[in-house]
Order: C-alpha cells, then sequence, then structure tokens
C-alpha cells in the first residue's frame, strides 16, 4: 500500500485554506482543512487534474504593433505549461489578427487551441 | 484667437473608467460626449493585462485584458462618442475649460458642460520607496516591464528579482518566467502578500519562486546594468534587521510597490486630495468639490478589480445626465460617512443628495489590516444600522457593501462604519 500526503492552498478566497490530501493507491481516502464545499471541490481537482489557461503573445508580422496577446481557449495540464510556451514562441502570425482567430490548433496535442484575444490591424 | 468646441460631456482618458462612463452617460441621454485620451489606442492598462481573471464580476465569464477593454471598445465604435487618441490634456479650469494637445490639430480649447476624470493611476518608483545605492540600467516599475513585454516585444531582462507581492509583481513573477527568465524571488516588506491568493498559488506556487516576506532591498549594485541587489529582513516595525543580509546577484529589478491615482490635473483645478486614497473627495454621484466635475475609477481610489471600476464609472456617467437635465435634489445636510475602526477608506466620502429612484447606495472600503470572523457594522448616533458578516478582510481586497436608502433618514449627519472582530461582543459598538 502506498500512501501519499499533499497539501494545497485552496485559490477560492483570500482565505487560501490549507487542504491535507491522503491517497492510498492513487485512490483519494481522505481530504482535510477545507472551509467550505467549493474548496473541498477545488483540492479534489487540483490534485487529481491541475489545468491552467495559459496567456502569453505571438510575434505578428507586418502589423501595428510587433505582438498579439494569445491564450489557450480551455485549462491546459499544469505540466504543459512550460512546453506549451515553447510551441507558441516558434509561431508567427500575418496581420491583421482578430480576437478569437486560431493562432496554434491542438498545442502540445492536448486538444485545445491558441486564440487571440485582441485585434491587431496591418502596419 | 482659436476656435472653442463645445461638448455636453468630455471625459479624461479612455480606459475602463472613461470608456464605461461614457457609454453609460450616453445611455441615459447625454449628447456630444468626447473623449480624450494620450495614448495612440484606447483601452488603458488592460491591453497589456494578458493574463485571465477580469470579467468574472461584470460580465460573468473570465475574460483577459485586452478581451475586456475590446467589449467597450466595441461598444464605442458602435456609438457617436467621439475619441481623440494621442491626445494630451494639460490643464482644466474651474469654468471647465480644457485645453489639450495633438499633432493633429496642434492646440485644442474645449469647453464642456461636465467633466468625467478618469485618468488611472500610475506605479510607484524606486525614488518613492527610497532605495539607496547604484542608479544602472535595469530597474523598471513592474507595469512598464509588462508594457515591453506584453504590446512592445522586448524582453526586460533574464536573472530578475521582483520588490513588492502585489498582484502586478506576481502576475510578472509568472510572465517572466513563461518567457525564459530566472526569478529569482519575489521580496514583500510586509509579513503577508497584499495579491490574491491565486496569483500566489498559480503565479510562484506553480513555477516554485520562492517569496520572502518581511524582505526588503537594502542595496543595488552595478555600473551600466544591474549586477547585484542586497537583500535583508525587516522587523514588525519595518527596521532592517543587522546582519540578515544577503546578496543576490541579478540583471532586472522589477518594483511592484502600489499604486497613486494621477491627479496632476485634478490638482489644477484647486481640489483637495483625500490623504489615504490620493484622490478626489466626492459625493455618493462620484461628483468633487466642483459641481459638475465627476471622478471615477482609479482616479479616484486604487480599485483592484476593474469590474468595480467598470461598476463605479458607469454611477459616474449615469450622475452625469442627471446633473446635465437638472434631475436631483440636495438634501439639507450631506451625511458625511466616516471610517471607525479597522477601516482606512469608504468612498463615496459624503452623500449629498436626496434619491428615491435608487434603492440603496453602494459603499467601497477598505480594511487597514487582516482580519477574520468580522462584523462590518454601519452605524448611526452609536446604533448599528446594518451588519454585513465577513469570514475575511484584507486590506488588498475591496470590501462592497449596500447602505439601502430606506436606512437614511432626513436628520442623519454623520454615518461611521466599523470593522469588528465577531468576538468582542455581537451587542455593544466599538468604534
Amino acid at each position: 500500500m502506498v500512501v501519499s500526503r499533499t497539501n494545497i492552498i485552496c485559490v477560492g478566497c483570500p482565505k487560501g485554506c490549507r487542504i491535507k490530501i491522503e491517497d492510498e493507491d492513487g485512490k483519494i481516502k481522505n481530504i482535510s482543512g477545507y472551509g467550505c464545499d467549493k474548496g473541498k471541490e477545488y483540492a479534489r481537482e487540483e490534485y487529481k487534474n491541475p489545468t491552467r489557461i495559459l496567456p502569453t503573445t505571438v510575434i505578428v508580422e507586418n502589423g501595428e504593433l510587433p505582438l498579439v496577446s494569445v491564450k489557450t481557449e480551455k485549462p491546459i495540464p499544469k505540466k504543459y505549461l512550460l512546453p506549451a510556451m515553447k510551441e507558441i514562441s516558434r509561431a508567427r502570425i500575418e496581420a491583421p489578427v482578430k480576437i478569437g482567430d486560431i493562432i496554434i490548433k491542438n498545442v502540445k496535442n492536448t486538444g485545445i487551441n491558441v486564440i487571440a484575444t485582441n485585434n491587431i490591424e496591418t502596419e | 484667437m482659436e476656435e472653442v468646441k463645445q461638448y455636453n460631456l468630455v471625459v479624461i482618458g479612455g480606459g475602463p473608467a472613461g470608456m464605461a462612463a461614457a457609454l453609460a452617460a450616453k445611455k441615459d441621454g447625454v449628447e456630444d460626449i468626447l473623449i480624450l485620451e494620450r495614448d495612440k489606442y484606447i483601452g488603458g492598462i488592460l491591453p497589456q493585462c494578458i493574463h485571465n481573471g477580469f470579467g468574472l464580476e461584470y460580465f460573468g465569464e473570465e475574460l483577459t485584458g485586452p478581451e475586456y477593454a475590446y467589449k467597450f471598445i466595441e461598444r464605442l465604435q458602435d456609438s457617436n462618442i467621439k475619441v481623440k487618441k494621442g491626445t494630451m490634456v494639460v490643464n482644466i479650469t474651474k469654468n471647465k475649460k480644457i485645453t489639450a494637445l495633438n499633432s493633429e490639430d496642434g492646440l485644442l480649447q474645449i469647453k464642456a458642460d461636465a467633466i468625467i476624470l478618469a485618468m488611472g493611476c500610475r506605479e510607484r518608483t524606486r525614488e518613492n520607496i527610497k532605495i539607496p545605492g547604484d542608479r544602472p540600467a535595469g530597474i523598471f516599475s513592474a507595469g512598464t516591464a509588462q508594457r515591453y513585454t506584453n504590446i512592445e516585444g522586448y524582453m526586460p531582462g533574464k536573472e530578475v528579482i521582483i520588490l513588492g507581492s502585489g498582484d502586478i509583481g506576481l502576475i510578472m513573477a509568472r510572465r517572466m518566467k513563461l518567457e525564459g527568465a530566472n526569478v529569482k524571488a519575489v521580496l514583500e516588506i510586509m509579513p503577508y502578500s497584499s495579491g490574491l491568493v491565486r496569483n500566489k498559488v498559480q503565479c510562484l506556487d506553480d513555477f516554485d519562486i520562492p517569496l520572502k516576506l518581511k524582505h526588503t532591498i537594502t542595496d543595488i549594485n552595478g555600473k551600466e546594468r544591474v549586477k547585484e541587489v542586497t537583500v535583508a529582513k525587516v522587523d514588525e516595525k519595518m527596521n532592517v534587521i543587522p546582519d540578515t543580509e544577503e546578496v543576490i546577484t541579478c540583471d532586472t529589478i522589477l518594483l511592484s510597490v502600489g499604486l497613486i491615482p494621477e491627479n496632476e490635473l485634478s490638482k489644477s483645478m484647486g481640489f483637495s486630495l483625500h490623504p489615504v486614497t490620493g484622490g478626489p473627495i466626492v459625493n455618493e454621484a462620484r461628483e468633487t468639490e466642483i459641481e459638475g466635475v465627476f471622478a471615477c475609477g482609479n482616479v479616484l481610489h486604487v480599485h483592484d478589480l476593474v469590474d468595480w471600476v467598470t461598476k463605479e464609472s458607469e454611477l459616474a456617467g449615469k450622475s452625469v445626465a442627471k446633473y446635465l437635465t437638472g434631475k436631483r435634489s440636495y438634501r439639507e445636510n450631506p451625511i458625511k460617512l466616516e471610517p471607525g475602526k479597522n477601516v482606512s477608506y469608504i468612498v463615496p466620502y459624503k452623500i449629498d443628495f436626496i434619491d428615491f429612484e435608487r434603492k440603496r447606495i453602494k459603499l467601497f472600503l477598505r480594511a487597514d489590516k487582516p482580519l477574520e470572523n468580522v462584523d462590518i457594522n454601519i452605524i448611526h448616533d452609536n446604533k448599528i444600522l446594518l451588519k454585513y458578516k465577513k469570514d475575511i478582510v484584507t486590506p488588498g481586497e475591496m470590501i462592497t457593501v449596500n447602505l439601502p436608502e430606506a436606512l437614511i433618514k432626513n436628520k442623519m449627519k454623520k454615518i461611521k462604519i466599523s470593522i469588528n472582530k465577531r468576538e468582542e461582543g455581537d451587542g455593544s459598538v466599538q468604534n
């Protein structure tokens, strides 16, 4: 039997409850230290599959500004944040760019697209 | 003599406050509105805040800064509100005469029936907090570094130390890390981070960036470029503790050490600024000491959420419509809103009008220290009119409470708001 304990800080409110998760053979045995049900649910998700939206920028060619801000359309697994940045940093997009345009399809094979979050006109 | 243009409403600043105020005034029937914006684009600081977390309160969905701004830019484009970009206002008189400059019109003279001040805020600098040491390149305010990184496409540096753990400092720690920098530490002089817990977890913990509480910079070393900083621990009184100094090599220092409302123009109009907020004194209509001149957003008091800026600015816009149509009646005595125990400030500062249409007045306030299990007591004449229970308050998170119109009585002259620990006894008033 493999037992592990993980601490998770809840991000739901300024309290920042320190939630403890006890795991036995890959199954959550106990969650403690949460201040509300939302916090318990957050801790469960954050333990099983922590995900984040990745906001960054992509280089624009022939645009009025050199960059366009972008984000992953949905949260991606936390462990893909830095690898996804590598892929995004290689991308180039020709102006004009419109909010919502898909800049990169299926980033890091997550099934999630990177989309523009601003409009950039041509130079 | 140059031509003087006349507008019903001139809004100074095209950021989130200016945009929302102009649109709300328009919606309530104000014609001939002009927004003056000094930057090349409108949206204020939002286009460089490329991270998500905006809009949950106002739109009920999570947006990035540029997306939040675009919702208002789009509405402006569909309206007949005039926007002059690249235009710098240099003077405003008490009689609402505005002098502005741009490269197209040259010198502009504008007369307004009403003015909304929405100039936002600016960052405190190294000079404001007096960090000793050399003066090499590589020291930036966090917001300037954010603009370089996210708009202009320059990377401020490779080895980064951040002073200040407010939200901008935390967000920039992650941003620098994502772009390949080594963020060595975030220093915070207080015993707690003033940023949101969420930002602490997702910007620092996610990337193993250390947060050093009760630490500050005592020296900067470098000739051309920053070479190293000396950091030290501070005691409860924020005095440096001897022999705790530690030297960290780095080429870049980002300062996230607070924001100040940008009120140079307001000062030229002659009204006083509040010692705590640094903004003009306003009534519940967000009208300043000069009739017909309103202020909203970060020029009034620094907000932590843009959503509240939008709501406050819509109120200012609506107030302009009421002012211009003469649809308002003054109270016999204004009611002063006074900060009581554990409250650092309340906006608005007073209630000037009788208005039976409104059901409540929204009050913005801040706690002066973090406290758990508190009652926010609205007090008149040592009696609690209304009580809001809160699990936690911190100086970093603005508190909003509603004062129902039904509780406001004719003879009232002062209402006090206190934050009291619940253990302090429920019945008694401590202020």
